[in-house]
């Protein structure tokens, strides 16, 4: 192709100016686009700012519905926020999947995190915790249809569970449950809830509270907690290492708002409709003193 | 920091390379299979055929494979309710075996199609003066030189597809290679560098042979014009 | 008959694609080397040329079977009404199942659907992952340019350390599976403190060490494919290797091989996707916090699948058109500096 360089090179130094600039153009949309989209929805307030870490995917609990925010930890989180000195709208919420928490609390990301934070003593040597706001405990939600039949995990042999991939209730499955249980691991506990109501697996387990909240999210009246927790999850409120101060604001917020009853209020709005009650035994929690949840499975 | 040794015996490695060097075997045998039937869909007289091919490989082309994964799990299992076998595991390794082939059928049959235009059009003619008519002269005189001449494509299919085996865990696979991966790194984070390298350095020993393979039979296979 | 036999196709997943060849919408493999400059061609001419270019093509292919008699095309009409007849049961059979699925919800119910395309869905959810979808994927692309520039100059070094080191990383590169590749930058980052972003850098960082390994293939052909004279007449003017590789042959290299990168474009956008495993917040991802959101999760991957399929078509589109444009630019230019 003897001839080929010399098309290329008549492209002449205008064109070939062009093509770079198109280039260096490209990168610096790319740039910009990439900030906006890897970066926060950075909202425009005037004053200081609290970055909360939540989930954004869990119905019922703390749901993102296109930059609303709404949910039983939302609710926490506001709650908190409120008496930390912060009007709603300097609130900013950010997603906090469950194995970056730690990080993004250690990098000050986020200034606290509320999402299904279970108090573990690994998490206690790299971040301090406040609370615990809520003690759950792991359990199954099944279709109402079937609820003389599925009383707790001894009464699965046979039968099929969803949760969601990697998580601890996933690992108590394998662990716990008895052989014949089979297990199906997907990406999150909506997807999970789709499984069980078209009969594809016959129960759902990770914590009863967010079960709950979900089984009331979905609507209509076809699922149900089944109601016997069986390991301690304790929720706390993950804040950076080495803050005591702000733990021990955070925890009188937390014990203003269970001797007001919003706390109460707030965990019934989330539950409507499914009849859960939450284990009287633990909650609410009347000692903000960060326990460590217990791992033991009981049936 | 935990010792490569350590890592080794307390995860099932070799067991999750099997698992995708499985799902690989299978989608190999079916994805030809599809393949050729979709190049001989793409080029027989039948029009609606040929549409239909045609549509079923632009799709699959488009599609990311996670995607197609996620819709036979979500879609096909979860709400229509077809499943392979009432036990999991087995469900979604042929669910993740029927993904996988779908997919790398569209490719394969693209492959081979490149092949067929390496084919002079004397071969064609020469099969059609003997008398033969389509099928007959599609499989017995174009087919057989298309697919020696496209080894080397088809051979950069397989290796796409081993390295796809590993998207399954979209499929709720979940005793493949990245899970396990992930898993590892989960309980290992001091080790993390340790943990990638062992399962990039089994993927290098798997598909390095397959390159050097496939070079060598697509300079062995090609037909001498 | 008409010419049906060659609809709109799109290239070769990279995987399947030898170095410096991809093949075009007509399924013949051509090479991406530049074009060799023709004269210049008024628009009808051109039409002309290619208008004879297709019929040709079509007696190549249609070569495989005799033009039908009257007989056989009655049997191919009968075919075709069955062919249609079997793709409508096979639809009508799937709609019907998910209509009534043998336990829970209709599936077609526009309670299901409703959420899954009204104006919130769009704004909130598939708009932004569709940025953060093309974000990722210009990025991506961007850095396995560079790498590739940068890879294929250590390759064609005279220097064999710099050779080895350089061949190793490469093919190390192609070997590893872009998921194994995400995991591992996902929790690095994360490790390393880089908080929120971690999962964005962490997909480009994965789509790149594929994608750049490809590129530096393409570049590393391109260069080979050079004519002889380009090295010689840099070495003429007293270049050194190393200065008439980058400023004589890479150059030409890198725009040989742009359609071929706009096609590895694609191939980026589909492997994005990946993204979701690791918790990117892509069109995919997106899609299914949607779907949690109202239970319906199988509705929003169905659009985020079409979304998908329009976004890769009209890339395959761009990619066949840029050859089309570079070689009408490199013609014309080319032939006004012939004439003059």
């Amino acid at each position: 192709m003897p001839f080929q360089s010399v098309s290329l090179r008549s492209l002449g130094r205008s064109a070939r100016r062009r093509i770079v600039s198109a280039v260096l153009a490209l990168v610096c949309v790319a740039g910009s686009v990439m900030a906006s989209a890897c970066g926060n929805e950075d909202v425009q307030v005037t004053g200081p700012r609290i970055r909360i870490g939540v989930k954004f995917d869990q119905p019922g609990l703390s749901v993102d519905n296109g930059g609303q925010f709404s949910g039983f930890d939302i609710d926490v989180a506001r709650y908190v926020a409120n008496k930390l000195g912060y009007s709603p709208s300097q609130i900013q919420f950010k997603e906090a999947p469950s194995a970056q928490r730690e990080a993004l609390l250690q990098n000050g990301s986020v200034n606290m995190v509320i999402g299904t934070y279970s108090i573990t003593q690994d998490r206690k040597s790299v971040v301090d915790f406040a609370g615990p706001y809520f003690v759950a405990g792991q359990d199954l939600l099944i279709r109402r249809s079937d609820r003389s039949k599925i009383t707790g995990p001894r009464s699965l042999a046979g039968r099929k569970v969803c949760s969601v991939s990697g998580s601890t209730s996933a690992t108590t499955v394998k662990k716990y449950f008895p052989r014949s249980v089979q297990l199906m691991e997907l990406s999150g506990y909506a997807e999970c809830v789709t499984a069980l109501v078209s009969g594809a697996v016959d129960a759902v387990t990770t914590d009863d509270i967010i079960l709950a909240t979900l089984a009331s999210a979905k609507g209509d009246h076809s699922l149900m907690v089944v109601g016997h927790p069986f390991t301690k999850e304790t929720y706390g409120i993950g804040v950076r290492k080495d803050s005591p101060h702000l733990v021990a604001k955070i925890n009188e917020a937390l014990r203003e708002m269970i001797a007001s009853g919003e706390w109460k209020r707030d965990l019934d709005a989330a539950t409507k409709g499914t009849g859960f009650t939450p284990n009287k035994k633990w909650n609410p929690p009347t000692r903000m003193d960060a326990a460590v949840s217990d791992e033991r499975v009981r049936f | 920091m935990r010792s490569i040794g350590y890592l080794l015996t307390h995860y099932d490695v070799l067991g999750a390379f099997g698992v995708n060097l499985q799902l690989t075997a299978w989608s190999v045998l079916f994805s030809l299979v599809l393949g050729i039937i979709l190049v001989l869909l793409r080029i027989c007289p039948v029009r609606s055929l040929r549409l239909f091919a045609t549509g079923f490989v632009n799709l699959f082309q488009n599609l990311p494979l996670t995607i197609v994964m996620v819709f036979l799990l979500l879609g096909a299992f979860v709400q229509l309710r077809f499943q392979f076998s009432s036990n999991f595991s087995t469900n979604f390794f042929w669910f993740a075996v029927t993904g996988l082939s779908l997919y790398t059928s569209a490719f394969v049959c693209e492959s081979i199609r490149s092949g067929i235009n390496t084919v002079p059009l004397g071969q064609a003619e020469a099969a059609r003066s003997l008398g033969l008519g389509f099928f007959q002269s599609a499989t017995l005189v174009i087919l057989p030189q298309a697919v020696r001449g496209s080894v080397a494509p088809l051979g950069n299919t397989l290796i796409a597809l081993l390295k796809n085996s590993t998207v399954a865990s979209a499929a709720a696979v979940s005793t493949e290679t990245s899970s396990l991966m992930n898993t590892m790194i989960q309980y290992n984070a001091s080790s993390i560098v340790s943990v990638f390298l062992i399962f990039a350095l089994g993927y290098v020993i798997l598909i390095i042979p397959i390159g050097l393979l496939t070079t060598w039979l697509s300079n062995k296979l090609a037909v001498r014009r | 008959m008409t010419d049906t036999t060659f609809e709109s196709e799109r290239e070769f997943d990279s995987d399947a694609m030898t170095a410096n060849t991809y093949v075009d919408r007509e399924g013949f493999t051509r090479s991406t080397e530049p074009h060799s400059p023709r004269l210049k061609l008024t628009k009808a001419e051109r039409k002309k040329i290619t208008r004879s270019q297709r019929n040709q093509r079509h007696e190549q292919q249609s070569v495989l079977f005799d033009e039908p008699g009257p007989r056989a095309q009655q049997c191919i009409r009968v075919i075709n009404v069955i062919g249609v007849l079997l793709v409508i049961a096979f639809l009508a059979w799937i709609i019907v199942r998910f209509a009534n699925p043998p336990m829970g919800e209709n599936q077609l119910s526009w309670k299901l659907w409703e959420p899954a395309l009204n104006g919130r869905a769009w704004v909130s959810f598939y708009l932004p992952g569709i940025v953060s979808t093309l974000a990722a994927s210009v990025v991506a692309i961007a850095g396995a340019t560079v790498f590739g520039f940068l890879f294929a100059l250590g390759r064609l070094s005279t220097l064999a350390p710099v050779r080895a080191v350089c061949s190793v990383i490469v093919e190390f590169c192609r070997a590893v599976p872009v998921l194994l590749f995400m995991i591992f930058f996902w929790r690095l980052f994360a490790g390393l403190g880089m908080g929120d972003s971690s999962p964005f850098w962490a997909v480009c960082a994965g789509l790149i060490c594929y994608n750049g390994s490809v590129v530096t293939e393409l570049i590393r052909s391109g260069v080979g494919n050079l004519p002889v004279g380009q090295r010689e007449a840099a070495t003429a003017l007293g270049m050194s290797h190393m200065a008439s590789l980058m400023r004589v042959e890479v150059p030409q290299a890198v725009i040989a091989s742009m359609p071929a990168l706009v096609s590895q474009l694609v191939v980026v956008v589909k492997d994005s996707a990946l993204g979701s495993v690791i918790s990117y917040a892509d069109l995919l991802q997106r899609a299914r916090r949607l779907g949690s959101l109202h239970f319906n999760p199988l509705q929003t991957i169905i659009v985020a699948g079409v979304i998908y399929l329009v976004l890769c078509g009209l890339l395959s589109r761009l990619a066949q058109w840029i050859p089309a444009y570079m070689q009408r630019r490199t013609t014309g230019v080319a032939s006004a500096a012939d004439s003059a």
